[in-house]
């Protein structure tokens, strides 16, 4: 068949391309636009080159925040995925308990975050809050306030309380997808709970294991409001991860040039991160 | 290897089940002989399935009780009962290779490695696929899976029985036709109980020592498939088995004397029918005789089919399908008689026979 060639085509792209400029080229250009140049303030900028990148990339702070949020995300992710795949593969497949449990599921995913932030803040407060109450009734001590560890371990379980849902349907969404006679033929040859899981449902989840690892890990590794509201970044900086830092650095401290700098590296780090899993995930299942 | 028994099986998919209808398999009663060979053969939803994962535990029946070797194995799951069957729609593990794919069950069963090993390539040799052992079974063709899912089926040389559930419909006639002479080496081989389904009654005929005909959740008949043919105990197997089906023509029948829409028929024996029964006669094709004295037909179509021709005609009102030999002639006044020894009679679909 033969091809028309015109430059028409241009126009339908257009509103796309204005459109994806507004929402993601312009404002990055303008972080770009920071990140090189130094500013007192009467709209002067001075030209600062790489400096700022330097600045950020030497600092102790940048890298403590860094180790934080990749340790963060690394026992999330070791947490939530497995504990994800269990519960999918224990959830109802037919009947009433479907529908229950799929709204259960999906409750924590409809509150916003700083909600869930402020729900974790007061429940585990010592004086008022049921968590810290309890625990601290029973004589077990608890005070995220000013214990790293507790403050630590009370950012993961919220994050598993908020985020392992999202893992458990994306799982019972593949689950479910795989027809009868697999399971009927698993039986006729004998294999054994734990052969099914890996033969049959691991291979048939993997895909969307590899979208709910893809979004933990980038949503994990951006976290921001729940630490924020419930601990601040406290006890010390020991919760400090790399946005919180670039909050404080970009407005408590209005030092726009080095935030603007850290931003870009922060995505930077994701974007490579995530492409990094991406490859390696999708290579394996081509090779194996 | 087992003899198996259905003692008054019923199945209902639905709870509660209270009239035939609820029922998808309506009272089977059937013992399967020890290494005997049988098709299973009937319409689409008539049952086949239902009754194949009965016999191995993939399904409870609601009602009766399954015994193999005389044991009741009711309840026992479907490892336990020990059988082998292949599924309607291939099954293939994905992820595994060829080779893996068919040394499944028996690895499962801790079978050493050398014997599995010396399955496994006898069972590659037999549906070709030796040279593609080793790779992934992800990307094979639809008949190619199928092959491995019949392969997984055969490959344990130690069943009480093996199920197949149509293995062979996306196969190629040729391939068709290896693998079912393979299928019958084995079973000679190794002599286990074989139950075989399919909708291609040439396959069933050729290949069975027993058809068993199911129709609407129930077994109409079982038999060789001579029997079938000569004297099919329900319509349905009449019309079902023999292409074309067998001519089945209302009647009035009065002692030994049949009438067809007013044509006269003399039988060779008075069956015995209970009253406001509803009466057939049925005549197979390739009984009644085209020539130049008889009853009165008109012909509609002639057609063709190689050795033989199958001539559709207007019998009594009634259309009619008469097979006559290539080289017959076809008369100008065509009239037809029935060879007394190939009428059936029945009575509300089922034959009443002159020998009981
Ligand atoms: N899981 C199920 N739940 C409810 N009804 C079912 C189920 N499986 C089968 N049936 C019904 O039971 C009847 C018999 O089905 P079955 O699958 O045994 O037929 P079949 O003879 O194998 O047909 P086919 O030749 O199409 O495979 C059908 O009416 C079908 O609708
Ligand atoms: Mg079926």
């Amino acid at each position: 068949m033969e091809k028309t060639w015109n430059n028409k085509a241009w126009f339908m792209v257009l509103p796309v391309l204005v459109l994806v400029a507004f929402s993601a080229v312009i404002p990055l250009m303008t972080v770009v636009n920071y990140s090189v140049q130094d500013t007192f303030g009467n709209n002067e900028f001075f030209w600062a080159g790489t400096d700022w990148f330097i600045q950020v990339l030497q600092s102790d702070r940048f890298w403590d925040a860094l180790t934080r949020n990749l340790i963060f995300s690394g026992i999330i992710l070791a947490i939530e995925i497995p504990l994800g795949i269990l519960i999918a593969l224990n959830m109802p497949k037919t009947g009433l308990g479907v529908p229950v449990c799929l709204v259960l599921m999906s409750l924590p995913l409809l509150i916003p975050w700083n909600v869930v932030g402020t729900i974790w803040q007061v429940f585990g407060r010592v004086d008022i809050g049921l968590l810290g109450y309890t625990l601290d009734a029973i004589g077990i001590p608890y005070n995220y306030v000013n214990n790293v560890f507790d403050a630590w371990v009370t950012l993961i379980v919220m994050d598993i309380w908020h985020w392992t849902s999202l893992v458990v349907l994306l799982c019972y969404a593949g689950l479910v997808s795989i027809p009868d006679a697999y399971y009927q033929a698993a039986k006729i040859d004998g294999a054994s709970r734990w052969a099914v899981f890996r033969y049959i449902q691991l291979p048939k989840m993997k895909r969307v294991l590899l979208i709910a690892f893809l979004l933990r890990f980038m949503d994990s590794f951006m976290i921001y409001t729940e630490p924020f509201v419930v601990t601040g970044g406290g006890p010390g900086n020991a919760t400090t991860f790399l946005s919180i830092d670039l909050v404080k650095t970009a407005i408590g401290q209005f030092d726009l040039g080095p935030a603007a700098a850290l931003s870009l590296i922060y995505f930077l780090i994701i974007l490579l991160l995530s492409w990094i899993f991406y490859t390696v995930m999708t290579n394996s299942d081509a090779q194996s | 290897m087992a003899r198996i028994n259905l003692d008054h099986i019923r199945h209902a998919y639905g709870p509660n089940p209270t009239k035939p209808s609820d029922y998808s398999l309506k009272e089977v009663h059937h013992e399967w002989n020890d290494g005997g060979a049988y098709a299973l053969l009937g319409p689409s939803g008539c049952g086949k399935t239902t009754l194949l994962n009965i016999i191995s535990g993939l399904l409870q029946p609601s009602e009766g009780k399954i015994l193999f070797d005389g044991k009741d194995v009711t309840n026992l799951s479907t490892q336990e009962r020990n059988i082998a069957q292949v599924f309607q729609f291939p099954v293939i593990y994905d992820t595994m290779t060829v080779y893996d794919n068919l040394a499944f069950p028996l690895r499962n069963r801790k079978v050493p490695e050398n014997e599995v090993d010396r399955r496994v390539t006898e069972i590659l040799e037999m549906i070709g696929l030796s040279d593609r052992a080793k790779k992934k079974a992800q990307g094979l063709t639809a008949d190619q899976k199928q092959k491995i899912s019949l392969g997984r089926g055969l490959v344990r040389s130690d069943v009480s029985a093996i199920l197949f559930d149509e293995p062979l419909t996306v196969i190629d006639p040729h391939m068709k036709w290896v693998l079912r002479s393979q299928l019958k080496r084995l079973h000679k081989q190794f002599g286990f109980t074989m139950v075989y389904v399919t909708h291609d009654q040439t396959e069933a005929l050729t290949f069975a020592d027993k058809v068993v005909v199911m129709y609407d959740g129930e077994i109409v008949q079982i038999g060789t498939p001579a029997e079938l043919f000569e004297k099919p105990k329900h319509t349905f197997v009449g019309y079902f088995i023999g292409s074309p089906g067998m001519n089945v023509l209302p009647a009035k029948i009065d002692g030994s004397s049949v009438d067809l829409d007013g044509q006269k028929v003399a039988l060779s024996f008075a069956p015995k029918i209970a009253a406001g029964a509803k009466t057939e006669l049925g005549i197979r094709p390739e009984f009644v005789r085209l020539g130049r004295e008889g009853m009165p037909v008109s012909i509609s179509k002639v057609e063709d089919i190689g050795r033989q021709k199958i001539v559709r005609a207007t019998f009594a009102n009634r259309p009619i399908a008469i097979v006559v030999h290539e080289d017959g002639e076809i008369p100008a006044a065509p009239k037809i008689t029935f060879d007394p020894a190939a009428i059936n009679i029945y009575a509300d679909s089922w034959r009443v026979g002159g020998e009981a």
